[in-house]
């Protein structure tokens, strides 16, 4: 996500406003350019195919929100603490549940980011072709951000008990050791010491990295077109982010002038006197738009923003997965061939062939099942999220449409009455 | 001055009514006296602009546009005859032309503004090529008004150059400058910008001025805040634009979401074309309060004018006096005050009696001639005190009037802004429910 500095010079009366490259902003032409649809390309339109097919097996998969939920997670109260090494925030981790695997039915621990970040981890190697939710950005690349600001530490709060509330709604991920251990344990310290560790994590990496370069052969064609939409849907979800953090900017500097503009009415107003009420109500009105503006604004980045930003990091987990996916695939396709060709030890090399063999068609098997979770939850996510800004923006000229009539009514004018079409009155 | 009244609503009536000469006839039916203003006599209007090429005065090639006069006698019209317009075509220069002729005849009157010369607070995206198709339809808007106040004033409008520009193309510049006008037009210049203390000025004019430039002063700025606004507004709904082209991307790739997010995206489409009209609507608004703008420069020159009449009237006053002064000493012999005859008379002895004669009945007829020039000065000033006085006053109902006039429709605007929003963005809900 690229970052624009505004660069409005107020002195000149005719304003220079800076141009996003990747935007066409001022283009008086805003029409769809052809009117037609981008142009399908072969891989994408069976893409949509299986979407199609999966269509079926879709609506025996609920909406997980609407499946019986038993684990109700919670964060919040962050609280600073200082050591004397470092200060941090720790968060408030609250859990109800009716599980019977979980010792009481409430219960409260304080973590850190880190512990987070810990979570997240665990969970991806345990289940390295499932969707894990993302985590907001260990740091903040946008400029000069506090890291302990209020807005910081709120933005985070929410992006932390977002992910948490997908987990727990996870049909797999929600009964992971790891989150019990998470939600429960008062110390952690003990869980984190098991299992592999950073090392290992990034010797995964490393090998995945070499082997991507490799390619897979017979990939089928059905996660050759989830490739090839996840490329496409990070492109596109990263706009839609980029517009509108385009547009809460906008807003904001439309609201800086808007604040100095209705002064100059009500200044006006003290030199006058028949003209004066009018000049007020005008000021009046303009101040109260102003306020709802301001509200619009804020609604915009707390609804809108925090969910663009969490399926931008999606789609960076999207990629892994398949790329994880592939990798697997690439470790059986090696051995596969090391039996065909090499004539010693074909027992064991059968054996770890049909484990591997057996690993692979249970990453697949995850895979699918999860992608279709991941798009349920998507189209939920991105439909309550965009209906509440329209919602919010209709509501927001309903209240600047009254708050005119208002004044016209002070004004002993009917606002119905006049039929607005001539340019000039 | 009984049609003041009448005269001033029915020019504001005349302003609103600017795009066709049809509804300014049907205002002017309206009204029922029969007054001696120019407008009830004759409907004018300025029907269309065109674009022409020609040379300059230094034998150039130049673009320019003019406009189409169109009048037709009042009785006519009310007859129900509908005659054809007697045209002509002016150019802006004429217009100027016009009413700096206008100015310097009538210096009591606060004379009608012309549209602005060049675009002036200007936002981002809007012209200030004064060939844009839309500056000239404004200004065209604009000589429309300036006519209709003209000839609806009181004094103006029976002016016979005026008449001679509305309806006779050819020879009007030569009997423009025929009248002399450049003459006094040059020392009204000087007057206006001379600095000169006035030591009893009328206080209501002196409250006048100030209020002139109190009304230029926050005009301006609150037509700079407008542009500003305007322009940030106009980015916000462009902005829009881009969710349009995004959805588009994302549908084609979604097949449950994607019809929702296309006919959305449509719409946004649809929101960020809606803010040119918006504005350009808007525009007239501003047009309106840079009328006024205007008008408070031609307030202060009325103010000026007062100023400098009433002192040259205390020159001539004060000159009276000390002309009195002077032979009250020589007849008396008394010096009351220092002179250098004075000090000669001391030095070198008094002079003659002959010359004391001849100096003192040359100061008799001086003091003659002063007492006359005082007297005509005094009913000078009184005359224009009066008449400025009853200018301002038409001038302060007209304001009032046409601000508030323009203050709602402004309101109406954004009125009709907010529906349209409403309108865009239910539609977009509807899309995203279908998602």
């Amino acid at each position: 996500m690229a970052v624009q500095g505004s660069a409005a010079d107020l002195s000149v009366p005719v304003l220079d406003l800076e141009e996003d490259d990747d935007l066409e902003v001022f283009s008086k032409n805003t029409s769809v350019a052809d009117g037609s649809p981008l142009p399908t390309s072969p891989s994408s339109m069976t893409n949509q195919y299986h979407l199609d097919r999966e269509d079926p097996e879709e609506s025996l998969e609920q909406n997980p929100e609407e499946r019986e939920r038993d684990l109700f997670i919670t964060v919040d109260n962050p609280e600073s603490q200082v050591t004397a090494i470092e200060t941090f925030i720790m968060y408030r981790v609250l859990t109800r549940t009716t599980r019977g695997d979980f010792d009481s039915s409430e219960v409260e621990v304080r973590r850190r980011y880190q512990e987070f970040s810990w979570l997240r981890s665990k969970l991806e190697e345990s289940h390295p072709t499932l969707i894990i939710p993302p985590l907001p950005e260990k740091f903040v690349v946008k400029g000069m951000v506090e890291r302990f600001s209020e807005d910081f530490i709120e933005t985070r709060k929410k992006a932390l008990h977002r992910f948490l509330q997908k987990l727990s709604v996870h049909p797999v991920l929600s009964h992971s050791p790891h989150l019990k251990a998470f939600l429960t344990a008062q110390d952690l310290t003990p869980h984190k010491k098991q299992g592999p560790g950073l090392l290992s994590r990034m010797g995964d990496t490393m090998r995945s990295m070499a082997q991507s370069m490799r390619g897979v052969r017979g990939r089928a064609e059905e996660f050759s077109s989830l490739q090839d939409y996840t490329d496409r849907f990070n492109s596109t979800i990263c706009s839609v982010d980029r517009v509108t953090q385009r547009v809460i900017r906008e807003q904001k500097e439309y609201l800086d002038e808007l604040r100095q503009y209705s002064p100059t009415y009500s200044q006006w107003a003290e030199l006058e006197e028949g003209l004066s009420e009018t000049l007020k109500g005008v000021a009046r009105s303009l101040d109260l738009i102003g306020q709802e503006t301001e509200g619009q604004v804020q609604e915009l980045s707390e609804v809108l923003v925090p969910v663009l930003h969490e399926y931008v990091l999606c789609a960076d987990t999207l990629k892994m997965v398949l790329r994880r996916r592939d990798n697997i695939q690439a470790d059986f396709e090696v051995k596969n061939e090391a039996l065909a060709t090499r004539k010693v030890e074909q027992e064991t090399l059968q054996e770890e062939v049909d484990s591997l063999a057996d690993r692979l068609e249970q990453a697949n098997v995850a895979l699918r099942a999860d992608w279709r979770h991941w798009r349920s939850s998507l189209r939920s996510d991105i439909q309550t999220s965009l209906l509440s800004t329209a919602e919010r923006n209709v509501q927001y000229y309903e209240k600047c449409l009254a708050i005119w009539e208002s004044f016209l009514l002070s004004q002993k004018v009917d606002p119905a009455q006049h039929q607005n079409q001539e340019p000039s009155s | 001055m009984a049609d003041d009244g009448r005269d001033e609503s029915l020019a504001t009536d005349e302003e609103d009514s600017e795009p066709s000469c049809e509804e300014g006839a049907s205002l002017s039916t309206a009204m029922v006296d029969d007054g001696s203003t120019l407008i009830r006599r004759l409907e004018i209007c300025v029907a269309e602009a065109e674009k022409r090429t020609g040379k300059n005065a230094v034998n150039m090639g130049e673009n320019y546009t003019v406009y189409l006069i169109e009048t037709r006698p009042m009785d006519a019209v009310n007859d129900g005859r509908n005659p054809a317009p007697d045209s002509l075509w002016r150019r802006y220069s004429e217009f100027e032309l016009l009413r700096n002729y206008l100015l310097v005849t009538y210096p009591c009157v606060i004379v009608p503004p012309l549209p602005e010369k060049r675009a002036e607070f200007v936002w981002h995206k809007l012209s200030a090529d004064n060939m844009d198709p839309d500056f000239v339809e404004r200004r065209r808007v604009g000589l429309e008004n300036f006519l209709l106040r003209v000839a609806s004033h009181p004094v103006l409008s029976n002016d016979k150059i005026l008449h001679h520009f509305l309806t006779e193309e050819h020879g009007w510049k030569e009997a423009v400058y025929d009248t002399g006008f450049q003459a006094k037009a040059d020392s009204r210049l000087r007057a206006l910008s001379a600095t000169f203390r006035v030591r009893n000025p009328d206080k209501r004019f002196v409250e006048m001025k100030h209020y002139s430039d109190e009304l230029q002063s926050h005009t301006s700025q609150l037509l700079r805040a407008r542009a500003r606004v305007a322009d940030r507004l106009y980015g916000v709904y462009k902005v829009h634009g881009n969710y349009g082209r995004v959805f588009s991307e994302w549908s084609a790739i979604e097949r449950e979401m994607g019809d929702g997010l296309q006919s959305a995206g449509h719409h946004m489409d649809a929101f960020a074309a809606s803010i040119d009209d918006i504005l350009e609507e808007e525009e007239h608004y501003a047009d309106q309060l840079k009328e006024y703008l205007s008008y408070a420069e031609a307030l202060r020159a009325v103010c000026r004018k007062h100023e400098l009449t009433q002192f040259e009237l205390e020159v001539c006053t004060q000159d009276l006096v000390t002309k009195r002064q002077q032979r009250e000493e020589l007849a008396t012999g008394m010096v009351r005050t220092f002179s250098l005859k004075g000090v000669t008379n001391k030095l070198f002895g008094a002079e003659a009696p002959e010359q004391r004669e001849a100096r003192l009945k040359l100061l008799e007829e001086l003091i003659c001639e002063g007492q006359d020039g005082v007297k005509d000065k005094t009913l000078e000033c009184q005359e224009q005190v009066e008449r400025g006085l009853v200018d301002m006053q038409r001038f302060k109902e007209q304001k009032d009037k046409d601000l508030k006039e323009a203050l709602i429709s402004y309101a109406l605007m954004q009125v009709s802004m907010c529906k349209k929003g409403i309108q865009v963005w239910s539609n977009a809900k509807e899309c995203f429910l279908k998602m």
